[in-house]
């Protein structure tokens, strides 16, 4: 029994993990909102309801988007730069399968971040594009796989303290 | 060598197969999701924004916050008068001014200016006024007091050309009424010519028919009926069909047979009319010729007055019944409710039985009379698209022929079926099979409807020929690409129809609206993943027809889940109920659509119009309108500094507006209003009551504002003589400004700030690089790179202001149009950021010149008045749906995706195509069919909400022999065109390109493979794909994705623009261009449209091997024709034709053919018109001689020939061959 760097790691990785399953969540809230627009029909024809939706659409892409300085409102840079903090962790406490599990999601984000549309400014998240349905259920069936992982390390992250809690 | 080849390895990433196609198949399983999910949500919205916006139109007086702004400033400023804004804003003024050569003393106040009273009437519209403002006012905005101003009327008025513009204008007027009631006759007329109605067994169509304006020689017919159409012109009543075959005619087919929808209802009229008085007349019944007919029967006592019954939607007493829409582009669209007695019914059904089967209507009919070719009437009313109200002919004549008919009392379209007599209940006649007439003609205006008329009358009759046995095979009959050396047919290449039963071939709608790259569907995707072919749809929603069956009816029948229309398709589980077509849900028929107002029947509800017409429009109730519909809004955004009036668009734009301006589409509401900028933005205030239009000067680019908000965008009836006046001073009103910056992103906000109350159309004209003020651009392009073989940059935008300017306008329902009038590189990938997500249009002039260059200059000029006038919809959506287990995923072409099956249009032209890209998401093996439909929401111009709704159905078939027999290849060109652009967008060029050749390889390797029996070393393609390789070489030689050839990036960008939002019938042209030979054109083939005779010469092979130095070649390129001459070219041809003595003498810029008195000529020209006819774009005319350095625009396009970057088209088979066999 004792308290070692990598226990340490683990409680703050099983507090930090229920962030990240906060913004999965929101994530798939978002885009599920996206996708369905569904009031009456009719309604959905309206022209005014036109840029309500457009302002919406254009709302959640903000919060998306690949995050710009001073704007630290975004979802996306605080679950990347949280999910690295925990691998730069689990480096540190020599974690190995730890951080073997998660490299693939960060070698992941990392390449979600730097790989930009010809366009540059904006990540995948972009208003006009966003709407097409494969976009829309990529990113959809990204935040979901997302949010299995999270939930999974989070039990592996409560597993893992304890053992580490207990063993030495 | 390898630039088109791309690289060897075919990188699954450069498949354009899409590769998010799993995640999109297994996300998108939660599909359209609950419906009525997210209820707080609407009901907040409903509860806001009416508040701001829901004002009746008129009370636009009451903006949104921003347009308060300038009023604000204007009193805040002067408040605290020496600070620092104010004062700038004061002095940016004079030092605009110094600039303007006229004022001198421009420290004068204004009216010591304005005593002196410049000399050129167009200083009268600039500058005293603005002293005056800056003097008095102390603001930003200058607003001229208009007492000093009046005083300067002479000067403005005085020159001559003023005034003789505006005599010419009003005498424009009356003639262009004249001209209107002409085109008006011939309108009503044209129906019933040339439609290619040939029985099934009747060989190509195309040469049997002949078309002519007044009557019609309908081509052989089994019990041949001829319909002949009175016109006007024809008062003399000419025999009237031998009323048995009428009866038979009536009983075969329906309404869907071309012959048959023209000219059944009215036959039944026209029986009408006989029983009625015993002797009458003449045989002519078109739904249009109503005209024809009100006047020439006698009978038609009752005559509807023609304004009295716009809401009313049926009168009570006729046979027939119209409505009179305020459309503009409609001259009479008849509702569709004939009616008919029952005797006639009853007749029917005896007759039926014996001509059912022999009947075989074609399936594209409908189209084909549509096709039909008038194009000389076409030219006609193609100048007068969009009647204005006031001088509309029609409805005086034309909304009602009602035979009266006493006995029976027909009961409005739309009310009153309830209280029908018992005897209506008819359900006796069971057997006739569809044969109600319903009378849909729609007879709008059409400009270039007629799309190739050869064409769809050769579909036609081929659809006639072609009976599922006979199609299968030949489209699976195996091509040996490198052993075929005329791979290309002589005849156009028609769009394959869909193997569906006879009943379905002939309800389905019309390929020119709706297209499918794979005409049967395969059942699974894994079936889809094998054949490696696209599949989507190619849409062109609002083309101009000339057919349309227009529905008034309180409900609109839609599925109760799904929302689906009502359509062909559906079935019928019993009187009472129907089962969707797209979700499978059995819904209940209501009670209203029990009654056929055609028929006048009760208890038919499969003869209704919906259901017999794959193509309808329903006028919506106010259940589709949250606010009332929109008036017509046009703003016009001009740049005028020195480039612009330097190049000199502003004359032919004002030109072109003033003659135009009574046709723009629109009713009492219209409004219009014009912006110009240069360094600074100017307004003009058009109120109706002011002496002269006022110009108003806005030099803060940085926060612009709206100097009067109300009277900026003014009606265009009240203010009518200030806009002229205007459009009359603009041209001179710049001439020497030394202004070279454009502030076009200001000019932009402002124009979107005066339009957001309403809504409506912004016609922006750029010709240069934007350099000041918000949205700035730099040059990107280096001119070393154009001919690179390796990576094209800046094919994307390089600011998000333009997209997030349009995604703005797209919320508040305006849609930019951007015509890009530009000698040097503009940056097109940006600018045309702002009409792509605002469902704008582009239009790109380069190198344009008006004197220079006036091959342009006349493309401008013409293409500018067909974009005036042609129809539009404002405040659009389209919703595509499709049978449950397909979804789509991608969209192309200009809109913004508003949810995953809805577009926003903020406008929709009849010159707009879409493309959607489709995935299978579950199996299709419990179904036979699919179908698609498009359902279409605009407000007309005349402020009616209008649904437009297409219906396609397509067999599933479950072997991928079928797949390939099915293959549609332009279509699936098109759609590989649009990925491909995607694609080079998005990743990079040459990445696009090994895609477009992979897609190939892929085919033909998956093909091969299903052949068991032939050896692998020959390169095989099914019949249906046998011009793949060619159209894919073709793309790869189009200015959008060549490498290797010198090619502006500009042009580049716009080539892209072009390939994502025209309809499939023009990009087939800029792909692949056709080449006909036209020194030996003879008359044989010959079709005839209307008093002309167009000569078909065969289409030859794009390859310098067809040209013969002894001929002259006429090159279609879409938007583009070249003749080129021989060197040796027949001195006859060269006399006769082209007007000159020997080829030396043929000048080096020619861009007309002469009107000579000869055959040949007259051939020629007939033919070229005739092309020219079915475009919207208007194509110039290049005489290219065999030895004139213009040559080489010419060569570019032969893409079958070997160029020094790229394969010639035997290589590039040895190529995939290659590919396939690694």
């Amino acid at each position: 029994m004792a308290f070692t760097f990598a226990a340490f790691c683990y409680m703050l990785s099983l507090v930090l993990c229920a962030a990240l399953i906060f913004f999965a969540i929101w994530h798939i809230i978002a885009f599920d909102e996206l996708r369905t627009d569904f009031k009456s029909p009719i309604d959905q024809c309206n022209p005014v309801h036109a840029r309500e939706r457009l302002r919406n659409i254009e709302r959640i892409c903000f919060l998306l988007r690949k995050p710009v300085p001073l704007l630290p409102l975004q979802l996306v840079l605080p679950e990347y730069s949280i999910h690295s903090l925990f691998c730069i962790m689990f480096l540190c406490a020599q974690e190995w399968l730890t951080l073997g599990l998660n490299a693939p999601l960060l070698f992941y984000h990392f390449w979600r971040y730097f790989h930009c549309p010809a366009d540059s400014s904006e990540l995948a998240y972009d208003p006009p594009v966003v709407m097409n349905a494969d976009t829309l259920s990529y990113c959809q069936k990204e935040a979901w796989c997302k949010l299995a992982f999270y939930l999974l390390s989070f039990f592996y992250y409560l597993y893992c303290m304890i053992y580490t809690l207990v063993s030495s | 060598m390898s630039a088109p080849a791309g690289s060897p390895q075919r990188a699954a990433s450069a498949r354009m197969q899409p590769r998010l196609g799993g995640a999109a198949a297994s996300g998108a399983a939660a599909g359209p999701g609950p419906a009525p999910r997210q209820q707080n949500g609407p009901a907040q919205n409903q509860m806001q924004i009416p508040s701001g916006y829901g004002v009746y139109p008129q009370n636009y007086s009451a903006p949104s916050g921003h347009c308060f702004q300038g009023p604000g400033k204007m009193t805040s400023l002067p408040l605290d008068d020496q600070c620092g804004d104010y004062y700038s804003g004061l002095y940016a003024v004079p030092t605009q001014n110094v600039v303007t050569p006229k004022t001198t003393n421009q420290q004068a106040g204004a009216q010591q200016i304005y005593g002196r009273a410049p000399p050129a009437p167009h200083n009268v519209g600039s500058t005293p006024e603005y002293f005056q403002g800056a003097a008095s006012s102390a603001s930003h905005l200058y607003t001229s007091a208009s007492q000093p101003y009046s005083s300067l009327v002479n000067h403005y008025s005085g020159p001559a050309m003023y005034s003789a513009n505006s005599s010419a204008v009003s005498q424009g007027f009356p003639s262009t009424c004249g001209h209107y009631a002409v085109s008006t006759v011939s309108n009503a007329v044209y129906p019933s010519v040339s439609y290619p109605s040939l029985p099934a067994g009747e060989p190509y169509g195309q040469q049997m028919f002949t078309s002519q304006n007044a009557s019609t020689v309908r081509p052989v017919r089994d019990n041949s009926f001829s319909s002949q159409n009175t016109a006007l012109s024809h008062p003399s009543p000419l025999p009237p069909p031998p009323s048995q075959q009428y009866h038979q005619q009536q009983s075969l087919s329906g309404y869907s047979t071309p012959s048959w929808s023209a000219s059944g209802p009215p036959s039944t009229q026209d029986n009408l009319v006989r029983n009625h008085t015993g002797s009458l007349t003449p045989a002519n019944n078109n739904p249009t010729n109503t005209v024809a007919d009100s006047l020439s029967c006698p009978v038609t006592q009752n005559v509807q007055p023609p304004k009295s019954s716009p809401v009313v939607s049926t009168v009570v007493s006729g046979a027939s019944s119209a409505r009179l829409p305020p459309t503009a582009n409609h001259l009479v669209e008849p509702v569709a409710s004939v009616t008919q007695p029952s005797e006639l019914l009853q007749q029917k059904g005896i007759d039926s039985s014996s001509t059912t089967s022999s009947a075989s209507p074609l399936p594209n009919s409908y189209d084909a009379l549509e096709g039909g070719g008038y194009p000389d009437m076409l030219s006609s009313s193609a100048s007068s698209p969009a009647p204005d109200p006031a001088p509309e002919p029609d409805p005086t004549p034309a909304p009602v022929p009602t035979a009266p008919q006493p006995s029976k009392v027909a009961k409005p379209f739309g009310y009153g079926y309830p209280t029908l007599q018992p005897g209506y209940q008819n359900t006796a006649a069971p057997l006739h099979p569809g044969g109600q007439p319903c009378s849909p003609a729609y007879s709008g205006f059409q400009q270039y409807t007629q799309q190739y008329p050869g064409m769809n009358q050769l579909s036609s009759s081929l659809g006639g020929l072609s009976l599922q046995s006979s199609i299968q095979p030949e489209s699976l009959r195996p091509v040996n690409l490198t052993q075929e050396r005329n791979i290309l047919p002589v005849t156009p290449i028609l769009a394959p129809i869909p193997n569906l039963n006879l009943d379905l071939k002939k309800l389905n709608c019309s390929p020119d609206s709706f297209r499918c790259t794979l005409t049967n569907i395969p059942q699974t995707q894994a079936l889809l993943t094998k054949a490696k072919l696209p599949l989507g749809l190619l849409l062109h929603p609002f083309r101009d027809l000339t057919q349309l069956p227009v529905i008034t009816s309180n409900t609109i029948v839609r599925c109760r889940s799904c929302r689906t229309y009502i359509n062909p398709f559906v079935s019928f589980i019993d009187q009472r109920r129907w089962k969707c077509n797209l979700c499978y849900r059995v819904n209940d028929v209501p009670e209203e659509f029990m009654y056929n107002p055609l028929t006048r029947s009760y208890g038919e509800p499969h003869k209704r119009p919906e259901v017999q017409n794959s193509t309808v429009e329903f006028i919506a109730s106010s259940d589709y309108m949250l606010r009332p519909p929109q008036p017509a809004v046009y703003l016009f955004v001009l740049d005028v500094s020195h480039n612009a009036v330097e190049a000199g668009y502003l004359t032919i734009l004002c030109q072109s507006l003033l003659e135009n301006l009574d046709k723009l589409p629109g009713d009492s509401r219209t409004r219009i209003g014009f912006v110009t900028f240069d360094s600074t933005i100017h307004f003009y205030n058009l109120q109706e009551g002011l002496s002269q239009p006022q110009m108003l000067i806005v030099s803060d680019i940085d926060d612009v504002f709206l100097p009067t908000p109300d009277s900026l965008l003014v009606n265009l009836h009240e203010s009518k003589e200030l806009i002229k006046d205007l459009l009359n001073a603009l041209p001179n009103m710049f001439t020497n400004t030394r202004e070279t910056h454009s502030a076009l992103g200001p000019a932009l906000q402002a124009a979107f700030k005066l339009m957001s109350p309403t809504g409506g159309r912004v016609s922006v004209f750029q010709t240069q690089l934007p350099s000041l003020g918000a949205g700035l651009l730099q040059s990107r392009e280096d001119p070393n790179q154009r001919s690179s073989t390796k990576v094209v940059q800046h094919l994307g935008p390089a600011t998000d202001f333009y997209k997030k300017l349009a995604l703005d306008c797209s919320g508040q329902q305006t849609a930019v149009d951007l015509f890009l009038l530009s000698s040097q590189y503009s940056d097109l990938s940006s600018l045309a950021c702002m009409s792509k997500y605002s469902a704008g249009c582009i239009y790109y002039y380069p190198s344009f010149h008006s004197t220079h260059n006036p091959s342009q200059a006349e493309k401008l000029q013409k293409e500018l008045k067909r974009y005036l006038t042609r129809k539009i919809g404002f405040e659009a959506v389209m919703r595509i749906r499709c049978t449950k287990g397909l979804s789509m995923h991608t969209f192309h072409g200009n809109f913004f995706v508003r949810s995953t099956d809805l577009l926003s249009l903020a406008n929709i032209n009849p010159d707009a195509g879409f493309a959607v890209q489709l995935s299978i998401e579950e199996s299709l093996t419990d179904t036979s069919l699919v179908c698609f439909q498009t359902a279409l929401l605009y407000t007309s111009s005349k402020g009616e909400r209008r649904i437009r709704v297409h219906t396609l159905c397509l067999p599933v078939v479950s072997s991928l022999a079928d797949v390939y027999a099915g293959v549609d290849v332009q279509a699936a060109i098109c759609l590989l065109a649009n990925m491909a652009v995607d694609r080079s967008i998005s990743t990079s060029l040459s990445d696009a390109r090994d895609a477009l050749v992979n897609a190939v390889v892929d085919s033909l390797s998956a093909y091969s493979s299903t052949v068991s029996n032939l050896q692998h070393s020959v390169l095989i393609a099914p019949s249906s794909l046998k011009l793949f390789p060619l159209y894919v070489l073709a793309l790869l030689k189009q200015k959008a994705f060549r490498t290797g050839t010198s090619t502006r990036l500009d042009d580049r960008v716009y080539a892209m623009c072009q390939i994502k939002c025209q309809p499939l019938v023009h990009l087939m042209k800029m792909i692949h261009p056709n080449l006909y030979r036209i020194d030996r054109l003879i008359d044989e083939g010959a079709i005839h449209v209307n008093d002309r005779v167009v000569p078909q010469p065969p289409l030859q092979k794009l390859s310098a091997e067809k040209l013969t130095r002894e001929g002259a070649f006429l090159m279609d390129c879409g938007c583009v024709f070249y003749i080129w001459v021989g060197k040796s070219c027949d001195n006859n041809f060269i006399e006769d034709v082209l007007g000159c003595p020997n080829f030396a003498s043929i000048p080096q810029k020619m861009t007309h053919l002469p009107e000579l008195d000869t055959l040949s000529s007259e051939r020629t020209r007939s033919f070229i018109t005739w092309l020219r006819d079915c475009r919207p774009l208007s194509p110039v005319l290049h005489v290219v001689k065999d030895e004139s350095p213009a040559k080489t625009e010419f060569f570019q396009h032969l893409i079958e020939d070997r160029t020094e970057a790229a394969f010639s088209y035997y290589e590039f088979l040895l190529h995939i061959q290659q590919q396939i066999c690694k």
